[in-house]
């Protein structure tokens, strides 16, 4: 490595080289905040009108009739079905996802012999790599016509019968089908974050619990998990902005209905969805409404990422620096 | 390091069986669980090679496809050219500015830029991809340039950014600070030192953690409906005309009714798929070459 010139480091022109160099970096690293900035800021400015318009109804009303005038805002803009449909497929997502990922990374980072532990963690990081797309080919090609549904009429059958949101008749492409499909998506992450948190766990605790005459479990229950779990809060809550934001699976899935389901079982729409779905069609004001419905999914993921990230930091989880979560 | 000791001790306890029990009970329903969380991945594989592979031929990765869903034959080509376009633009704006940003991050730790740089390529991960798309209709799309190639990367290039960014500043973080040291000791200033140490150091790192991204962003879908569009030909132009991409085509032909257009989305899948297979095994070989050196 040749370094040219002399030591001293006082002529002009490389202090200035230095000082440009900085100021490339600098505005790199600007850019992102700049970009970030524009996005909530240009984005909200186009939405303005429809917020105006509609106020908190905006949340609260569940009418989405959108108008076709290229101006004036004359269509209802009420979000609340799409609302609550991306908060119901992604809190089942979690119900199933959440206990799967901690038993799997309990059993990688305590109980797998090394040779079965590192492909299995390969293995499951691959479901990350499948694309959005592909999930959603697979779900309504496949797996939900095919597999699910037979389990959703048992459910509806059994269980439907005294719980009231499972009951009624079962439409193919549902809450509940997004929300198995998504469970499946967000596993890896949850896993990865969840098994970086366990690893951390100190040798000599784990000794030590063996020492006392603990067996394996009563080891896990008892050192493993209790120093584990904000962690697990933290891996839960990226989970839950990665289902939030989550677009295209959602979208094949869920059914496709501007309503409020009565049932699971029944078809809705996420915000994601009515975005995808019906963006080509629409008209400037209709458009305006989707994308103030994007800056609600925007503001909501920021936040729930903003405190995933801080509960995973204080606690020590490494991982989901490393792998970009 | 401790040793861990070897297993659990004997109990002599009364009810040491019942414990030893639970024991074996919790070890199964760990390894239930590990099979219930492989078996989707192993479905989908499956499912994904077995149509594929059905519908896969030299056609359908020449040709375009028929203009009626309801034809057989014909392929993604146009698709595969839109999504290695939009890739590659996004690719060659992203990366630089990713790993500046990164450099920034690590080297300046001292400004006041710095954290509030780190944090918000953070909080950028989290930002939904749908949302990236309409910021990018929002801004350029209306009104400017119209859904085109240009768009299509842009919002891809907006995805891969922060993880580009987030990766470069762990590996960038991992050059031993006795390098850098050294090269200050012999009298480099600051630039030559992060120019000529700092960055060929960790080039296999930074180059993994961009091949990654790519990845990511060559399966993208939504950000592409609302600033690429698609289209029903190859589009060589970078503004004007929409663009199309090979996940599109398949979230439009999945969502039809005809046979044949399933077809296609399946091999469309499988050509998707091993696309990223590929740049993400390239990507983890480069990493564990460089860790073994």
């Amino acid at each position: 490595m040749a370094v040219a010139g002399d030591l001293s480091g006082r002529r002009r022109g490389r202090l200035s080289a230095d000082a440009t160099f900085r100021l490339i970096l600098g505005s790199a690293g600007a850019g992102v905040l700049l970009i970030l900035a524009a996005m909530l800021i240009s984005t909200t400015i186009q939405a303005w009108p429809v917020f105006q318009h509609q106020g908190w109804s905006f949340v609260t009303s569940s009418v989405w009739d959108p108008g076709t005038s290229r101006t004036e805002v004359t269509g209802q803009y009420g979000a609340l079905a799409f609302i609550a449909g991306t908060l119901v497929t992604s809190v089942i997502a979690l119900i199933i996802a959440v206990p799967l990922a901690i038993a799997v990374a309990l059993y990688i980072t305590q109980a797998a012999p090394r040779r079965v532990a590192a492909p299995l963690t390969y293995t499951i990081e691959l479901l990350a790599a499948v694309p959005s797309v592909v999930f959603g080919l697979w779900g309504l090609l496949f797996f939900v016509p095919t597999i699910l549904r037979p389990m959703m009429d048992l459910i509806g059958k059994t269980l439907g019968s005294f719980i009231p949101f499972l009951g009624g008749p079962v439409v193919t492409y549902n809450y509940f089908a997004a929300g198995v499909v998504l469970a499946f998506m967000v596993l890896p992450i949850i896993m990865a974050v969840t098994r970086e948190v366990m690893a951390n766990t100190p040798e000599a605790e784990i000794s030590a619990a063996y020492g006392l005459g603990a067996t394996r479990w009563e080891m896990m229950r008892h050192v493993v998990l209790p120093r584990a779990r904000p962690g697990i809060v933290g891996a839960t809550m990226l989970g839950l902005g990665r289902a939030l934001g989550e677009t295209i699976a959602v979208a094949m899935l869920i059914g496709g209905s501007q309503q409020i389901p009565s049932s699971l079982f029944r078809g809705g729409q996420s915000m994601a969805g009515i975005i995808a779905v019906t963006f080509q069609e629409a008209a400037p004001e209709n458009v305006k409404a989707l994308i103030g419905v994007g800056v609600l999914l925007f503001v909501i993921t920021v936040v729930v990422n903003m405190a995933a990230r801080l509960i995973v930091w204080t606690t020590g989880g490494h991982v989901a620096k490393e792998q970009n979560l | 390091m401790s040793v861990s000791l070897a297993g659990p001790l004997h109990d002599t306890g009364r009810n040491a069986s019942r414990r030893k029990r639970r024991d074996r009970i919790a070890t199964g329903l760990l390894i239930t669980a590990v099979v219930l969380a492989v078996i989707p991945l192993a479905m989908i594989l499956f499912e994904v090679i077995r149509r594929g592979a059905g519908a896969m031929s030299w056609e359908f990765l020449s040709s375009v496809q028929p203009f009626s869903q309801r034809r057989p034959g014909g392929g993604y080509l146009q698709g595969l050219v839109g999504t290695l376009y939009m890739v590659a633009i996004a690719s060659v704006l992203a990366v630089p500015l990713g790993i500046g940003a990164a450099t920034f991050v690590v080297e300046y730790k001292q400004s006041k830029l710095s954290p509030l740089i780190r944090f918000f390529t953070d909080v950028m991960t989290g930002v939904p991809s749908i949302f990236v798309g309409l910021f990018i209709y929002a801004i350029l799309v209306q009104g400017t340039i119209g859904f085109s190639t240009l768009a299509g990367g842009l919002a891809l290039m907006l995805l891969m950014l922060p993880i580009v960014a987030r990766s470069a500043e762990e590996i960038i973080r991992l050059v031993p600070d006795d390098l850098k040291n050294a090269a200050y000791g012999l009298g480099a200033r600051r630039w030559q030192v992060v120019m000529k140490v700092v960055l060929p150091t960790a080039s296999n790192g930074l180059v993994t953690g961009s091949m990654l991204a790519v990845a990511r962003a060559a399966g993208e879908t939504a950000p592409l409906l609302l600033t690429a569009l698609g289209a029903f030909k190859i589009v060589p132009q970078l503004v004007g005309q929409p663009q199309s991409a090979l996940p599109l085509l398949i979230y439009s032909e999945a969502r039809g009714a005809y046979e044949a257009a399933h077809a296609r989305a399946w091999a469309g899948s499988l050509e998707l798929m091993l696309m990223i297979l590929i740049l993400t095994i390239i990507a983890r070989t480069i990493s564990r070459r460089a860790k073994a050196k």
